[in-house]
């Protein structure tokens, strides 16, 4: 037993040991029973026949190429989607963080207030009125490289995703020891040039792992466009084969393990990330692991 | 705006169905969630496992490949419902593993040095979860639960978007391409609507948070 349990239950006797074990085999009957329905059913309503499945994992199949051609591209469009929106809410972020930490107390009301309004407004919500109002209002996106829908895309997510990354940068920066601002000053440096060179390298590097996480919610996010316009990322190429072929079940199956896969990478990543910066120096400066709530939930 | 006063009748009757999502949603993720918890914690591996699955499984599919797949997998399996049942089906999918997770983090949160000492002072097993253990995960757990909550009345509007019908976002969708409104001051009525939500659902977790707080 791992130490994260002990505090759930005691070190287990013969009796507890032997519960364990007749739960152990009860827990695993069970699941098997629930998945060998599930594939029966599949089964019966002929969900496996190769008609179905062979053009997404059958390499002889004649639409083989075609199809992960269609997939191809679209992962390709997600992920640099996902990219430039994450970028540029990482710079906006920053750019608004620096703003409220460095304005007086009034100043920072209507501030506060945008960064309020845009962390409650559904993402999907954000999207549409970026793809769909922008061009009624007058913004033409359509010369941009990428197009309309793309740029709107990438604005509704950026809206959405730099009021997060604005809390994450105040809350690096805040979690860093008052010395180093103090030393910064001292030393004679201004205060735009003590965050710029002293507080927001230091930030960064705490924040790094809440930044790949934030990545995979934007990765998921950009999904979301489905539902707006048309755009040739993942979910949208998936939808269009499945017109084509008629095959929904398996379709989806691919599409969603390729977002597992690539999201569940990220997720490693960060992980990674964070264990090897709790174990280097900046945490051991800073006073503990953690600073930066890593916040999943969306 | 006048587009949305004129129409404010059926912006009531959206926001009324958008909240029924949400709290049908909440109940459903906070109990499969705390299942799955359980599960994960428990002494008994292939729970363990099968929680792991879930979780790595939920979080990181997006949340309209997970509606996608409750509308079009689940009536090959012969379940056949309404949109509305498959839509809120698939939020309590989604939110459970987040709610699964910030659960795990509050409970892995209380130090094994805490239960060690409840029971170096005489507590039985149960009384040291009941007075030492479980109040501290509980209050680390406010939170992160908090926000995820939050975050899941923000993506009902994805279960909105995904064609449930009647809701905020389906009444913005009616009022445009059916009725001919312009996006712009209709979709801003559908933002209040849901802003009407989720800002006092964040003011009143500060409340809850700063109350529960501890010092550590």
């Amino acid at each position: 037993m791992s130490q994260q349990e002990t505090v759930l239950f005691d070190a287990q006797g013969p009796k507890a040991r032997r519960r364990t074990a007749i739960g152990t085999v009860v827990g695993a009957l069970v699941l098997i029973a629930v998945a060998v329905l599930v594939v029966l059913r599949l089964a019966g309503q002929g969900q496996f026949s190769m008609e179905l499945w062979g053009p997404l994992i059958n390499p002889g199949n004649e639409n083989f190429e075609l199809v992960w051609g269609v997939i191809g591209e679209g992962i390709v469009n997600t992920i640099k989607a996902a990219l430039v929106a994450m970028t540029l809410s990482v710079v906006i972020g920053t750019l608004i963080a620096v703003a409220r930490l460095s304005l007086g107390r009034y100043a920072r009301i209507p501030l506060i207030g945008v960064v309020e309004v845009f962390r409650g407004l559904p993402v999907v919500v954000l999207v549409y009125l970026c793809v769909r109002a922008l061009p009624d209002a007058g913004v033409d996106l359509s010369g941009l490289p990428g197009g309309q829908v793309f740029w709107g895309l990438i604005i509704g997510l950026t809206a959405y995703n730099m009021v997060i990354f604005a809390e994450v940068v105040r809350a690096g920066v805040a979690s860093l020891p008052r010395g180093q601002r103090e030393a910064a000053l001292a030393t004679g440096l201004t205060n735009g040039q003590a965050m710029r060179i002293i507080l927001l390298p230091q930030a960064f590097r705490i924040m790094l792992p809440a930044i790949i996480s934030q990545l995979v919610v934007v990765l998921k996010d950009t999904s979301l466009v489905v539902f707006v316009a048309n755009f040739d990322e993942l979910l949208s190429q998936g939808e269009s084969i499945i017109r084509n072929l008629d095959n929904p079940i398996q379709t989806f199956t691919v599409v969603a393990l390729l977002y597992i896969a690539i999201n569940y990478t990220l997720g490693r990543l960060a992980q990674w990330v964070q264990a090897r910066q709790a174990r280097g120096s900046t945490a051991k400066a800073t006073g503990g692991d953690d600073l930066v709530p890593v916040r999943d939930g969306a | 705006m006048s587009p949305v006063i004129e129409n404010l009748d059926l912006y009531v009757d959206g926001f009324l169905t958008s909240l029924s999502i949400i709290v049908v949603a909440m109940v459903g993720s906070l109990l499969l969630g705390t299942l799955i918890a359980a599960f994960r914690v428990s002494p008994v591996p292939p729970l363990r496992a099968f929680g792991t699955f879930w979780v790595s499984t939920f979080r990181n599919t997006p949340l309209s490949v997970v509606l996608f797949f409750c509308a079009f997998g689940l009536p090959e399996l012969g379940i056949n419902r309404t949109f509305y049942f498959f839509g809120v089906l698939g939020l309590i999918l989604y939110t459970s593993a987040f709610v699964c997770e910030a659960i795990r983090s509050g409970i892995n949160s209380v130090s094994a040095g805490q239960a060690e000492a409840a029971r170096s002072i005489g507590l039985n097993f149960s009384q040291s979860l009941r007075f030492v253990v479980l109040p501290q995960a509980l209050r680390t757990v406010v939170p992160p639960l908090g926000s995820v909550i939050i975050a899941m009345f923000k993506n009902s509007a994805v279960v909105g978007a995904f064609g449930v019908g009647g809701d905020l976002w389906s009444t913005g969708q009616t009022l445009t391409s059916a009725r001919g409104y312009e996006t712009l001051p209709i979709f801003i009525g559908v933002a209040i609507g849901f802003l009407l939500i989720t800002l006092p659902a964040g003011a009143l977790l500060q409340v809850i948070e700063r109350k529960v707080a501890i010092a550590r």
